[in-house]
C-alpha cells in the first residue's frame, strides 16, 4: 500500500512540474499574436523604376520613418524609424544607389543603401541659425572625382559628396538675416544659385561657384510693399510672390544678378477675384497656384513675364510636382474629389487644355480629400507614356493607382493612433449556425493527430506546413461574435487623422473604419483632432438589445480653450449616432461611476472656465447626478505652477441662456509645491475599472495584512527644476526626484518619498495598493524600478477571532476618505537594465491572477515581468515560510528573461503605449501594444490555470483511453486463464 | 524518473577582451559639444542558433532615447555635438544583448575617454560595444524522445497503470502469493481481477 501511494506521488509531482512555461514556441508566432507595420503619412515620395528588377518607391512619413516599398505589392523592403525629434525635411536619391535623407532642421544627412536599407554615411551639418532646409542633387555634376549633394541647414550651404558624406565646402549664407528659400541649379553650368528672403521686405540672391564654394555675386533688392513670405519659383530665373497684404502677385526676375519685380493685381487676372490669397507651395513648370476664395487657381507665366489665370478648381484639388518626361517637356497631376470616386488627371507643363491621362477611380467617401499625389512615368508597349500615382487621403492612408485602378493600398493612418478602447462583439444570435465552420470528426482527428505528430517531433516538412496553417486558421478566431473565453473583442482606435477603425482581435483585420465629420476640417472647426475615447453605453443586464457605443472627444484647435467636439459612435455597425459641437472647451473628461436606465454612462466634462458639463444631456441623468452631486471629486495638476488642487461639484452656473446640465465647481484643498525645488514630472492613477479580488492579504506567518484599496489615489513625482533636462544635464548632488502617494478626496500625502540623486523620465502605474515607477539613478548611473504598497494599518486588529466573534471588529464600519488613515507604506528599490518608453500593468476579469508588469522598452520590445520581482518583502535571505509564499530572494537588479518578452523576436516600431483588457477567462488579460507597428497578443500571467492549452492533444488522450480499455480487457482475460489454469491443476 | 527542467538559463557566452591602443573616442568639434565616437562589434564567439547580426536593424540610442543613431556597414556610429558630461548610451538589437554604457564627456580634458558598461562595471578602453549575450526569444522543442510520451500525462496514465498491474504482483512474494491463492481457493469465491489487485495491495 505504500508503495502506491509513494509511486503515485512521485508520479503527481512529476506532472505538476509538466506545466507549460510562459514563453512560446517558435512555431507558435502567428497563432494568438499578430503583428501590422505602417509607416505613418507619406509626406515626400521618390520613385525608383528605372533597373528592370525591382521596382520601388522610398518615402519619408511624419512618423520619421524612411522606408522603400514595393511599388507592385505595397510591401516594406526595409525601414528605419528615426527619433522622435529627428524630422525628415527632404529626400531624394542620389548615384542611383543611395536614399539620402536630410533631417533634424538641417543638420543631420544620412545616404542608405537601396537595396537593403543600411546606412552608408552620416554627416552632421553644424550651423548655428535655424532656418529652412533645402537638398538639391544635381544630375550630372562631379567635383573632382566625387558626385555631389547641395545642401542648405542652419544658415549655410555645403556641397556633400555622395559617396561618403564628406563635406566638400561649406558657405554661410546668413548675413543680413537673409532665409533661403530655394536652390537653383542649371544643369551643366558652374553656378548654384541661391534665392531667398531679408525681413520679407528684401529679395536676395546668391551665385556660388559649385567647384569651390567661392560666392560670386549676391544681389539684392528691397521691395517697399512688403512679401507675404513665400516664394513659388517657376523657371531658374523666375519666382513669383505675394506682397504683404496678399492682394499683389510679384514676379521676380533674377536672371544673372539682375533683379526686377513686375506686379499684378490679383483682380487684374480676371475669373472675379475677390479677398486675400494665399500662395501654394507647387512645383510646376511655368506655373503656380494660388488659393483664393477656398479656390485653387492656376496662373502661368508667359515667356514675357505676363501672368494668365487658366483654370479655377475645388479647394480639395491635390497637385503633384512637375516630371520630367523623355523629350524634354514636363507632366503634372492633379487629383480632384468627386462623389465617391477619385479623377486623376495628367497634363503636360505647357499646355493645360488637353490631358495626358485622365482616369476616374472609385473611392469610398471615408477617405477623404487627397492630401498628396506623386506621379511617376513609364514606358507602355506602344512606346507612350504611362503614368502611376501614388496618392496620400485625408486619414493617412497610401494608394497606388495605374491604367484606372488601385493596384495597392495601405491604411497608414493607424501608424498614429492616438487612443484604444475594447469592445465587446454581438451574442451569437439563435437562428445563426456556426456548425459549418466545424471539421466532421474525422477531419478533427486527423487535425489532432496532426498535432499530435508535431509534438512528439515525428512530423515531416509537409506535415510541419500543414500544422501550421491549421493553427494559424484554427478555431474560428476571427469570427465575428463572442466568444465563451472572451478573447474576440474589438479594438476600436482613435487615429491622429480623425479616424476611427474597429480592429478584430482574432487576426487584427479592419472591421469598420469611420471618418467622423466633427473630427474632418470645417467653417467651424479649422484644425480638429482627435484626443480620446471612453465607453457610452455598455449594455450587459437589461438593454442587451441595444448596441454598444462610444464617445469620441475632440477639440478644434491645438490650444486647450479651442471649442471641443463630441461624437457618439456604436461599435457594432461603425455609425455616428449624434454629435455634438463644436461646443464648449474640453480639459478633461471623467467618466463617473453611473449610469441611467438605458446604460449610457454619465460623464462630466470639464472646461478652461471651471465648469463641468454633464453628459448625455438627459433629465434622467441629471436627476442621477444631483443625488450623487456630494460625492464626485476630482484633482487637477497644474504643471507650470506646481499646484495640485481638488476639486467638487457647486451649484448650477449662472449664465445668459440657463443650462442645467452646467454646474459650477469648488476648490477643496491645494497643495502648492515649492517652485525651486519641485517640478511636476509624472502622475499615475488607478484605472477605474480595474477589479481587485481580495482586500486581505495573508502572510506566511498567518497574519493578515489589509491592502488600501482606494480608486481616489494619485501618485506624483516631482524632481528638481534643473533635472528636467535629459540625462547628463545635470550632476547627481543638484538632482533629487520626490514621490507623492496623495488621497485626491481630502488631499493628504499618505506617503512621500525622496530618491537623492535621481532624475527622470518618470514612468508610473498604480494597480490595487500599489504603485511602480522607472527613474534614473545618477549617481549609480542606472535605471531603477521602485514599487510602493501600502496597507490598511486600523484593520490590522481584526485577526482575534474572540474579537470576532464577539462582535467588536470595525470590519462593518464604512470606509471613508474623511477619516485619518492608518496607513503604512512599505517600499523598495532595484536596478533595471533598459530605458522604459511605457508601463502596464495586466488586467484580469476578477482581479484574482497575478499580475505582471508589461514594459515598453527602449528597443520597441514589450517586456513582462512579474510583480512578483517588486515586492517590498523581498530579502536577501527568506525564510521557508516566506519561500513557500513565493517570495523571491532580494537581488539588486531585475532579471530580464529573453523568453518573457511578450512580443517575442518582433519589434512594435515607434512603441507610444499599450493596452491590456481583460478576457472572459481569469487567467487570460489580452495586450495591445501600438506605435509605428501594432501588436496584439494574449497573456496568462499565472498560465492558464482554467482551461487546457491551445496545443492541448485531444488524439493523445483518445489513444490513451483506448490503450487502457484493450489493457483492461488483455489483462481481464489473461487472468480468467491463469484462473482456469490453476482450477484444472 | 526526475524532476524535468527545462532549459532556461540563456547561454552566457565569453566576451573577449579588445585591448586595442586607446584610440580617441571622443574628440572636440566646437564650443558647443563634443563627438562620441564608437563601434558596436558582433564578435566570432556570437553566432549560434540565434538571428544573424543584422548591422542595418541595429539601433544606437544616447540617453534613453533623446537621439537616435544608425550603424555604418563598419559598424561605427557617432552622436555630433554632445554636450560635456556623463551620458548613457544603449544599443538595440533583436536577438543580442548589450549591456547599457555610461559615458563620460569630460570639459577639462578634451579626448579622454571615459566608458564603462552599467551592468557589470566593467571599464572599456575603447567605446567598443559588444553583446553580452545572444537572446533566445523562444522555447526550444525538445526532439522526440521516449520520455517525452512517458513524461505526459497520458503517459504518466499508462505507466502508472502498468505499474501497478505489472510490477506491483513481481514485488509480492512468490509463497505469499501462493498463500493468498490457497485462501482464495479455500472461500471458493470466483477469482478476478479486483480481488487479484487487491490481494496484491493487501499484501505489500
Amino acid at each position: 500500500m505504500n508503495m502506491a501511494i509513494r509511486v503515485f506521488l512521485l508520479l503527481l509531482i512529476i506532472f505538476s512540474s509538466m506545466y507549460p512555461t510562459l514563453c512560446i514556441y517558435e512555431d507558435q508566432v502567428g497563432h494568438m499574436d499578430w503583428h501590422q507595420q505602417y509607416i505613418g503619412k507619406v509626406k515626400h515620395a521618390v520613385f525608383h523604376t528605372q533597373k528592370a528588377a525591382r521596382k520601388r518607391v522610398v518615402v519619408s512619413t511624419e512618423e520619421n520613418v524612411v522606408a522603400s516599398i514595393d511599388l507592385r505589392r505595397g510591401e516594406i523592403f526595409w525601414r528605419h524609424v528615426l527619433g522622435p525629434k529627428d524630422v525628415i525635411d527632404a529626400l531624394d536619391i542620389a548615384l542611383g544607389k543611395y536614399v539620402i535623407t536630410l533631417s533634424s532642421e538641417g543638420t543631420i544627412l544620412r545616404a542608405w543603401n537601396l537595396p537593403d536599407g543600411q546606412m552608408m554615411w552620416e554627416t552632421t551639418l553644424s550651423g548655428s541659425t535655424p532656418s529652412m532646409s533645402l537638398l538639391s542633387i544635381p544630375t550630372n555634376l562631379k567635383i573632382g572625382k566625387d558626385d555631389v549633394v547641395f545642401v542648405y541647414g542652419s544658415g549655410c550651404l555645403y556641397a556633400v559628396a555622395s559617396v561618403d558624406g564628406e563635406v566638400i565646402w561649406k558657405k554661410e549664407l546668413t548675413s543680413e538675416g537673409v532665409h533661403i528659400q530655394q536652390l537653383i541649379y542649371p544643369d551643366g553650368t558652374d553656378i548654384i544659385c541661391a534665392v531667398g528672403l531679408a525681413g520679407l521686405a528684401q529679395f536676395d540672391a546668391y551665385q556660388i561657384n559649385v567647384k569651390t564654394g567661392e560666392l560670386l555675386k549676391h544681389s539684392s533688392m528691397v521691395f517697399p510693399a512688403g512679401f507675404s513670405g513665400d516664394l513659388s519659383f517657376i523657371t531658374s530665373d523666375i519666382a513669383v510672390t505675394l506682397d504683404s497684404t496678399g492682394s499683389i502677385l510679384v514676379a521676380v526676375h533674377f536672371q544673372d544678378g539682375e533683379i526686377s519685380f513686375h506686379q499684378t493685381h490679383v483682380s487684374e487676372l480676371g475669373w472675379d477675384f475677390s479677398g486675400p490669397a494665399v500662395l501654394l507651395p507647387t512645383k510646376l513648370p511655368g506655373m503656380f497656384a494660388l488659393e483664393i476664395n477656398k479656390s485653387i487657381v492656376f496662373i502661368k507665366v508667359t515667356n514675357e513675364g505676363k501672368l494668365e489665370a487658366v483654370d479655377k478648381l475645388g479647394q480639395s484639388t491635390a497637385v503633384s510636382e512637375s516630371l520630367n518626361l523623355s523629350e524634354g517637356q514636363q507632366a503634372f497631376g492633379l487629383i480632384q474629389r468627386g462623389d465617391g470616386k477619385i479623377i486623376l488627371t495628367v497634363k503636360l507643363g505647357n499646355d493645360w487644355t488637353s490631358n495626358l491621362l485622365q482616369e476616374t477611380i472609385q473611392m469610398d467617401h471615408q477617405r477623404g480629400n487627397a492630401h498628396k499625389v506623386f506621379i511617376n512615368t513609364y514606358v507602355r508597349t506602344d512606346r507612350s507614356n504611362g503614368f502611376r500615382a501614388l496618392i496620400v487621403m485625408e486619414d493617412h492612408s497610401l494608394f497606388l493607382l495605374q491604367q484606372g485602378e488601385i493596384v495597392w493600398s495601405r491604411e497608414d493612418g493607424l501608424a498614429s493612433i492616438t487612443d484604444v478602447m475594447a469592445s465587446e462583439l454581438p451574442v451569437e444570435k439563435d437562428g445563426v449556425s456556426v456548425a459549418k465552420v466545424e471539421h466532421n470528426l474525422f477531419e478533427w482527428l486527423k487535425g489532432h493527430l496532426l498535432k499530435l505528430k508535431g509534438t512528439l517531433m515525428i512530423a515531416t516538412p509537409d506535415d510541419v506546413v500543414a500544422i501550421q496553417k491549421l493553427r494559424l486558421q484554427s478555431s474560428g478566431k476571427s469570427k465575428m461574435t463572442r466568444d465563451h473565453n472572451g478573447f474576440r473583442k474589438l479594438l476600436i482606435v482613435l487615429t491622429r487623422a480623425g479616424k476611427l477603425f474597429a480592429l478584430h482581435t482574432g487576426d487584427g483585420r479592419i472591421v469598420w473604419s469611420l471618418f467622423l465629420d466633427s473630427l474632418r476640417k470645417s467653417e467651424t472647426c479649422q484644425n480638429p483632432r482627435g484626443l480620446s475615447l471612453h465607453q457610452w453605453q455598455d449594455p450587459h443586464h437589461h438593454v442587451l438589445d441595444e448596441n454598444p457605443s462610444v464617445l469620441v472627444v475632440g477639440r478644434c484647435d491645438h490650444s486647450t480653450d479651442s471649442p471641443g467636439v463630441l461624437s457618439v459612435v456604436d461599435t457594432y455597425t461603425g455609425q455616428e449616432r449624434n454629435h455634438l459641437g463644436p461646443r464648449h472647451s474640453i480639459t478633461r473628461v471623467i467618466p463617473l461611476p453611473f449610469t441611467d436606465s438605458a446604460e449610457q454612462r454619465l460623464h462630466l466634462l470639464l472646461d478652461v472656465n471651471r465648469q463641468a458639463h454633464l453628459y448625455p444631456r438627459t433629465t434622467e441623468a441629471l436627476d442621477i447626478f444631483q443625488r450623487e452631486l456630494g460625492n464626485i471629486y476630482w484633482y487637477s495638476a497644474d504643471v507650470d505652477k506646481g499646484i495640485l488642487k481638488g476639486h467638487a461639484v457647486q451649484n448650477n452656473c449662472i449664465l445668459k441662456i440657463a443650462d442645467s446640465y452646467c454646474f459650477n465647481t469648488r476648490d477643496l484643498w491645494s497643495i502648492i509645491l515649492p517652485s525651486e525645488s519641485e517640478k511636476i514630472i509624472a502622475t499615475a492613477t488607478r484605472n477605474l475599472n480595474e477589479a481587485v479580488h481580495t482586500q486581505a492579504k495573508v502572510t506566511s506567518d498567518q497574519e493578515v495584512m489589509y491592502k488600501y484599496i482606494s480608486k481616489n489615489l494619485l501618485f506624483l513625482a516631482t524632481v528638481a527644476p534643473k533635472a528636467v533636462g535629459p540625462i547628463g544635464s545635470v550632476t547627481p548632488e543638484e538632482s533629487w526626484l520626490v514621490v507623492y502617494v496623495i488621497d485626491t478626496v481630502t488631499g493628504r500625502i499618505l506617503h512621500r518619498m525622496t530618491h537623492h540623486g535621481s532624475q527622470g523620465p518618470v514612468q508610473a502605474v498604480f494597480s490595487e495598493n500599489w504603485v511602480v515607477y522607472h527613474y534614473f539613478n545618477l549617481k549609480a548611473h542606472r535605471y531603477e524600478m521602485s514599487v510602493i504598497e501600502i496597507y490598511d494599518q486600523s484593520r490590522s486588529d481584526n485577526k482575534d477571532i474572540l474579537k470576532l466573534l464577539l462582535g467588536k471588529h470595525n470590519l462593518t464600519s464604512p470606509i471613508t476618505a474623511y477619516s485619518r488613515p492608518e496607513v503604512i507604506a512599505k517600499s523598495q528599490s532595484y536596478f533595471f537594465m533598459h530605458s522604459v518608453k511605457t508601463l502596464a500593468v495586466t488586467s484580469t476579469a476578477k482581479g484574482i491572477t497575478s499580475k505582471q508588469l508589461l514594459l515598453g522598452t527602449i528597443g520597441d520590445q514589450v517586456l513582462a515581468l512579474d510583480k512578483r520581482f517588486l515586492d517590498p518583502r523581498r530579502t536577501v535571505n527568506p525564510t521557508q515560510a516566506e519561500k513557500e509564499e513565493g517570495i523571491i530572494p532580494l537581488t539588486d537588479s531585475l532579471p530580464i528573461i529573453p523568453q518573457s518578452y511578450v512580443t517575442h523576436a518582433l519589434k512594435v516600431e515607434g512603441l507610444r503605449g499599450i493596452a491590456t483588457v481583460p478576457a472572459k477567462l481569469e487567467s487570460t488579460t489580452l495586450v495591445f501594444a501600438y506605435g509605428v507597428d501594432l501588436f496584439f497578443t494574449r497573456l496568462a500571467p499565472s498560465r492558464t490555470y482554467d482551461s487546457l492549452t491551445e496545443d492541448f492533444s485531444y488524439a493523445l488522450l483518445l489513444i490513451t483511453i483506448a490503450a487502457l480499455v484493450i489493457a483492461i480487457f488483455v489483462t481481464w482475460i489473461w487472468s480468467e486463464k491463469k484462473e482456469l489454469q490453476e482450477k484444472w491443476r | 524518473m526526475g524532476a524535468v527542467t527545462r532549459n532556461h538559463t540563456p547561454i552566457f557566452l565569453s566576451l573577449i577582451l579588445l585591448l586595442l591602443p586607446a584610440a580617441l573616442a571622443i574628440s572636440p568639434e566646437n564650443v558647443e559639444g563634443y563627438n562620441i565616437n564608437g563601434r558596436v562589434k558582433f564578435t566570432g564567439s556570437i553566432t549560434g542558433s540565434g538571428l544573424p547580426p543584422k548591422i542595418s536593424n541595429v539601433k544606437v540610442l544616447l540617453n534613453g532615447g533623446q537621439r537616435v543613431t544608425f550603424l555604418r556597414p563598419d559598424g561605427y556610429f557617432s552622436f555630433h555635438n554632445v554636450p560635456a558630461g556623463t551620458h548613457l548610451i544603449e544599443v538595440a538589437a533583436i536577438g543580442y544583448f548589450f549591456s547599457p554604457v555610461r559615458v563620460d564627456v569630460s570639459a577639462r580634458n578634451p579626448g579622454k575617454v571615459q566608458a564603462a558598461l552599467t551592468e557589470n562595471r566593467r571599464v572599456l578602453s575603447e567605446l567598443v560595444l559588444e553583446p553580452l549575450r545572444e537572446e533566445l526569444y523562444y522555447e526550444i522543442r525538445e526532439p522526440f524522445s521516449i520520455m517525452s510520451i512517458v513524461k505526459s500525462p497520458m503517459g504518466l496514465m499508462v505507466g502508472f497503470m502498468v505499474i501497478v498491474m505489472f510490477l506491483m504482483p513481481k514485488l509480492v512474494d512468490a509463497e505469499e502469493m501462493k498463500r493468498a491463492q490457497e485462501e482464495m481457493r479455500n472461500q471458493g469465491g470466483t477469482p478476478s481481477l479486483a480481488n487479484f489487485l487487491a490481494g496484491a495491495q493487501r499484501t505489500s
